[in-house]
């Protein structure tokens, strides 16, 4: 009887050895999995990908009824406000008919202009509307899943807008979805410059709502309420693409407040404007400058 | 002979479930809500699945899957690879090794501990994703977020204890 427990209780102990022994080895595997990330981006994001790209479809599909359910939702509270809409939307409208007139004469004049100036266009740019299916990371990540990949022609760097409006660039690809990276995220930087003094700064994500203009020369004189645009510099986006305005000045860091955010997001368009850059794509400060 | 195999089978899918509805709860942090503000301090769910289940059936959610939540968790959020998978083991081993604490102990004592497992995991994810983007990350969504798991504790506490109950009928 003695020795059969004896040869119990060693096994039992050998057991509780093992499982310490995978649970240590597990904990290195961890360590090794964000070392690899850091050592090699290539290996790691396919990997990513393809994971991504096989879950994808059954985000779409659950997501689905949620999202149809916020737009019912939404639709109601709108119905509220239907009448002020109204108002103020016939008021902007009558406004922006003024603005209308003045662009196209300006556009005329500005024709007229490049072809005496044998002026070389930038290409015509190229663009795919899409479906955000995941808006994901939560506090540490700012970045959202799209329902279009490569097959669809989407390709890392390329600008994510909506409607006018810059809101990040595609970081990863995979063959039906990628990620972008939003420009509050914290491995963000964006060229830019303030529309009216054409004074050139970098935009830089630090995961809070406002990211902050960096490399600002102080005698631009921003103030709250000046207009960012996206300056071109770089070479991997045109100039002049709003991203939001200046929402504080404070100790001589300037925040700005996206003209969108994050939630308002449901569709957005990936464009292609055929500039190649300066920098290859993959590093993550495409834009910082020498 | 065939309702002894449908038995079976019937056993194995709800063996399935801790582990399934975890994994679940991984694509649920994934939902764009558009809501205001909401994706910031977006609960980390899988986090009070690894707490749950370690504590009331370690045997159907090992530490492997602890890992293999957290690494698709990685995958899918963009989180650097190898942060959660370190996070879920290190509240499963901890929550594992009080087990005999927490069982039979009422709810409000394993609310209070989830609490503080989850504030030093979350504290523990913070620094480590600073680190490894090398930047500041503000502190203050991960507060939130700490606060929303907490408060979303108990209903899915409550829907794991029925999940468990029927699992426990069928066996």
């Amino acid at each position: 009887m003695k020795p059969h427990s004896g040869a119990l209780g060693r096994l039992a102990s050998l057991k509780l050895l093992a499982q310490r022994f995978a649970f240590l080895s597990l904990v290195f595997a961890s360590f090794a999995l964000m070392i690899l990330g850091k050592a090699d981006g290539f290996l790691v994001e396919h990997i990513r990908l393809t994971v991504v790209d096989t879950v994808a479809p059954i985000l779409e599909v659950v997501f689905r009824p949620a999202s149809t359910i916020a737009e019912a939702v939404n639709g109601v509270r709108e119905l509220g406000a239907l009448r002020e809409d109204n108002a103020r939307l016939k008021e902007e409208n009558a406004r922006l008919m003024h603005w209308q007139t003045v662009a196209r004469h300006l556009d005329t004049e500005n024709r007229a202009l490049h072809t005496q100036l044998n002026f070389i266009p930038d290409p015509d740019p190229s663009f795919i509307t899409t479906r955000v299916i995941g808006d994901t990371g939560g506090a540490f990540v700012h970045s959202m899943l799209i329902n279009s990949g490569s097959q669809d022609g989407v390709r890392k760097g390329q600008a994510v807008i909506a409607g006018e409006v810059m809101v990040g660039r595609i970081a990863e690809v995979g063959l039906r979805s990628a990620r972008f990276l939003l420009l509050t995220d914290i491995n963000s930087h964006l060229p830019v410059m303030l529309e009216g003094s054409r004074a050139k700064a970098i935009l830089t994500g630090d995961n809070s709502d406002r990211p902050r203009l960096n490399y600002l020369s102080p005698s631009s004189n921003a103030s709250p309420g000046d207009r960012v645009v996206t300056s071109g510099h770089g070479g991997v986006f045109p100039p002049g693409m709003p991203i939001g305005v200046i929402s504080s000045v404070q100790d001589g860091i300037a925040r700005v407040e996206p003209f969108v955010h994050r939630h308002q997001l449901e569709y957005v368009t990936v464009v292609d404007y055929g500039l190649a850059g300066i920098l290859p794509s993959d590093t993550v400060a495409e834009g910082r400058e020498r | 002979m065939k309702t002894s195999w449908l038995q079976r089978m019937d056993l194995w899918v709800r063996h399935l479930l801790p582990a399934g509805l975890t994994l679940v709860l991984v694509m649920f942090g994934a939902m764009p809500t558009h809501l205001p503000g909401f994706a910031e301090i977006s609960p980390q769910l899988p986090l009070i699945g690894v707490f749950y289940w370690a504590i009331y059936r370690p045997d159907l959610l090992p530490a492997s899957m602890a890992f293999a939540i957290g690494l698709l968790n990685d995958i899918l959020m963009g989180t650097p690879l190898g942060v959660s998978p370190l996070i879920y083991l290190l509240v499963h081993g901890l929550t594992l090794s009080q087990r005999r604490f927490f069982l039979g102990k009422p709810f409000m004592v394993a609310w209070c501990c989830f609490a503080v497992v989850a504030a030093v995991a979350l504290l523990l994810e913070w620094s480590l994703v600073c680190m490894l983007v090398d930047g500041m990350a503000p502190m203050k969504p991960v507060l939130f977020t700490l606060l929303m798991c907490v408060a979303v504790y108990p209903l899915l506490s409550w829907l794991f204890g029925k999940t468990h109950a029927a699992m426990l009928r069928a066996e």
